[in-house]
């Protein structure tokens, strides 16, 4: 113990004269993985974009359980890592308790807010990045009918659906949306024969578009789409290339950008809600030479319009958070 | 009778268990490139190294003192409750209910209450087995495990619909009230002058858990009825030509059981989460079960068991956090201690008690 703690000293005075460099970021992933090609992956991607940049390394722990969180979040705090993002509105409870406890370590929660001092909070505006993907779907299908598979039933996952279903509507006002919701627990992030089941029932109902948006459940849709000869939208990263020239396209959540941002800016970062949507790029959907065979030229320079109106004000896409209820949905 | 003298059954055989167990750990982190030495050091370190080890240690060992306590009972009368886990899932949800129930005053007011209500809870999940197995003569390890799931379901459903606190998107409780949160082991040992980890979440159930290996002991080997039970599950129908009610005998031992299970939930639910969370148990309700076959099924051997087990949980926490070993094989290596102190319990076993006859007829044999 007391050589721990004069090693801690050391460091500690180290740090102080190498300036806070020293402190080593920390990422916690929540349920559904590291790798889920999806939401956390995306986190993970911008850590090591940060690390391959800077030379740096950094801590990460991924969440097994439920009752796991405040272990987990506590013990990174103790070790002295800092800045400590973590991914997930699960960790909203969690970190308002532990946050005041390590008034010198900054947090960066990511999709909730947290209203401490020393806790930055990332929002994203699905919604929007939702509603563009909603219009390529709604421009590309032939039966008129998309799907859409959401992973837990929060509110949050509504926000992507509804966002989506009103992007539908605005291209093709007669289209029907077939939504569905994997669980109600956090199991249903990592799912993937269920979102596969899901596609089925979807598919068998006429859906030839259908949108994931469910963490690592997705994959299972992905590949259950590609395997029935339709095509799907992914979520979060880039999930173009799991099936090439089957994946219409992907609503892209930069978390990797606000991951390598929060490492970027360090202990002591600026705090409060940090909201990313179609303005800051927070948000879009993904065009690469894997699906730039399969969207249509002009459905994409309508949904780039939309985007352009979207990010002056312009156009206003429905929120479902903001007072939970959806008008192009119902859920 | 004994081939073996009481020390080698409760000492020895646990421990060559034991290091067999290591040296295989070793072995297979061996086999992964990393050093197993380090990673010894890195355990020990971190769950006995500090205070704050010493509180995650204290505090896994408690939820295993009780899920071991209440397998040993219904193990006494020969029931082989695999359903520690669902009780203790139940007994959470009526912790959680007595503890939101009432803007509780003080703890000491809300922990009698609380203990009621996970001991309930616990006993009443534990009941419909024990009736089907008393009555029906259906297996008890199907219902039990059975019941599990059917637990977990239970919770899922009143985390998502009834207890979820408006605006809420995770499925768990609203915090209990300040009034319910029991003293840590920090705040108990500050009043002696003891400095102890702030953060760390052992706590005042611990005392209950000690208690309860006490009450446990004397139940078993000190009262009427203890005797009845583990005259049952020596004999059942030389208890019954004793005139001992097989019914009474399962259905009560097993509310016992399950209530022992339900009052895990006072530690993890009250004293650490003080809300109540999908997936609290943690499968303690399963490490119950080789703590109490290590631990040979005696209080006092649970209690050390439950240590030991609390250390794997809290070392292999900190290993999983320090190294590059992953997660996976931090329950390779609780598997392995499992299997070789519980599962293989007598390949360990026969060679000693061998040994031991070997000695005792060449020293007949000098003796003549």
């Amino acid at each position: 113990m007391t050589i721990m703690r004069s090693f801690l000293g050391a460091a500690a005075a180290l740090a102080l004269t190498a300036g806070a460099a020293l402190a080593e970021p920390a990422i916690i992933f929540d349920l559904g993985g590291k790798f889920d090609k999806s939401f956390n992956e995306s986190a993970f991607t911008g850590a090591k974009r940060w690390a391959d940049k800077t030379g740096g390394s950094f801590k990460e722990i991924e969440m097994q359980s439920e009752a796991q969180r405040e272990q987990a979040l506590r013990r990174l705090a103790e070790s002295g890592s800092n800045p400590i993002v973590m991914t997930g509105f699960a960790f909203g409870n969690v970190l308002n308790e532990v946050a005041p406890d390590y008034p010198d370590t900054s947090f960066a929660i990511i999709d909730m807010v947290v209203d401490q001092p020393n806790v930055r909070s990332v929002v994203f505006s699905e919604h929007e990045g939702s509603y563009l993907v909603g219009m390529l779907a709604g421009e590309t299908s032939k039966s008129g009918t998309v799907g859409f598979i959401g992973g837990m039933d929060i509110p949050l996952i509504r926000k992507f659906a509804c966002g989506y279903a009103q992007g539908v509507l605005a291209v093709n006002p007669d289209a029907k949306i077939i939504s569905n919701m994997t669980g109600t627990t956090p199991a249903a992030w990592n799912d993937p024969v269920k979102g596969s089941e899901l596609a089925k029932a979807q598919i068998s109902q006429g859906a030839d578009v259908i949108y994931a948006a469910a963490g690592g459940t997705g994959v299972g849709v992905l590949q259950t789409a590609a395997d029935e000869g339709i095509l799907s939208i992914g979520v979060d990263s880039n999930q173009n290339h799991l099936h090439p020239g089957k994946v219409l396209t992907s609503m892209v959540k930069r978390v990797d950008n606000a991951v390598e941002k929060a490492f970027d800016d360090g202990p002591g970062f600026e705090t409060g809600i940090v909201v990313m949507g179609v303005s800051n790029e927070g948000v879009g959907f993904a065009m690469d030479e894997n699906n730039s065979p399969i969207v249509d030229m002009n459905a994409k320079e309508a949904a780039d319009m939309a985007a352009e109106k979207i990010a002056s004000g312009e156009l206003v896409v429905h929120d479902y958070m903001a007072d939970n209820t959806c008008p192009a949905l119902e859920f | 009778m004994d081939v073996m003298p009481k020390w080698a059954d409760v000492l020895l055989v646990p421990v060559i268990s034991l290091i067999l167990a290591m040296v295989i750990s070793a072995l297979v982190i061996l086999g992964i490139g990393e050093d197993p030495w380090a990673a010894l050091k890195l355990m020990v370190q971190g769950s006995f190294g500090s205070t704050y080890g010493w509180g995650y240690t204290l505090f896994y060992a408690t939820n295993f003192i009780f899920t071991g306590l209440a397998f040993a009972v219904a193990s006494h009368a020969a029931m082989f409750n695999i359903g520690a886990e669902g009780q203790a899932t139940l007994g959470g949800l009526g912790v959680a209910l007595v503890c939101l129930a009432l803007p509780w005053p003080h703890w000491t007011l809300a922990l009698p209450a609380a203990m009621a209500g996970g001991a309930l809870f616990g006993a009443a999940w534990a009941f419909l087995p024990a009736w089907l197995a008393a009555k029906r003569g259906s297996h008890i390890v199907i219902t039990t495990i059975m019941f599990n799931f059917i637990g977990a379901a239970v919770l899922n459903y009143m985390l998502v619909n009834a207890m979820r606190p408006e605006g809420s998107m995770d499925p768990a409780s609203a915090k209990f009230p300040d009034g319910t949160n029991l003293p840590t082991l920090h705040e108990m040992l500050a009043v002696v002058g003891i400095p102890f980890a702030k953060s760390a979440p052992a706590n005042v159930a611990l005392l209950i858990a000690l208690l309860a290996c006490f009450l446990v002991w004397l139940l078993l080997w000190r009262t009427r009825f203890g005797f009845e039970l583990r005259a049952y599950g020596k004999s059942e129908s030389g208890a019954i030509y004793a005139g001992i009610s097989p019914t009474k005998i399962i259905i009560v031992a097993m509310l016992i059981s399950g209530g022992l299970s339900g009052l895990m939930a006072v530690n993890n639910v009250m004293g650490e989460a003080e809300r109540l969370v999908l997936n609290s148990v943690e499968g303690a309700g399963f490490i119950g079960i080789a703590v109490a076959l290590m631990g040979r099924n005696h209080p006092l051997g649970i209690l050390i068991s439950a240590i030991l087990f609390g250390f794997l949980y809290q070392g292999g926490a900190e290993l999983a956090l320090w190294t590059t070993i992953p997660r996976e094989l931090i329950v390779v290596i609780q598997g392995l201690v499992i299997l070789f102190t519980g599962a293989l319990d007598n390949m360990v076993r026969m060679p000693i008690e061998r040994l031991f006859l070997w000695r005792r007829r060449s020293r007949q044999t000098a003796g003549e």
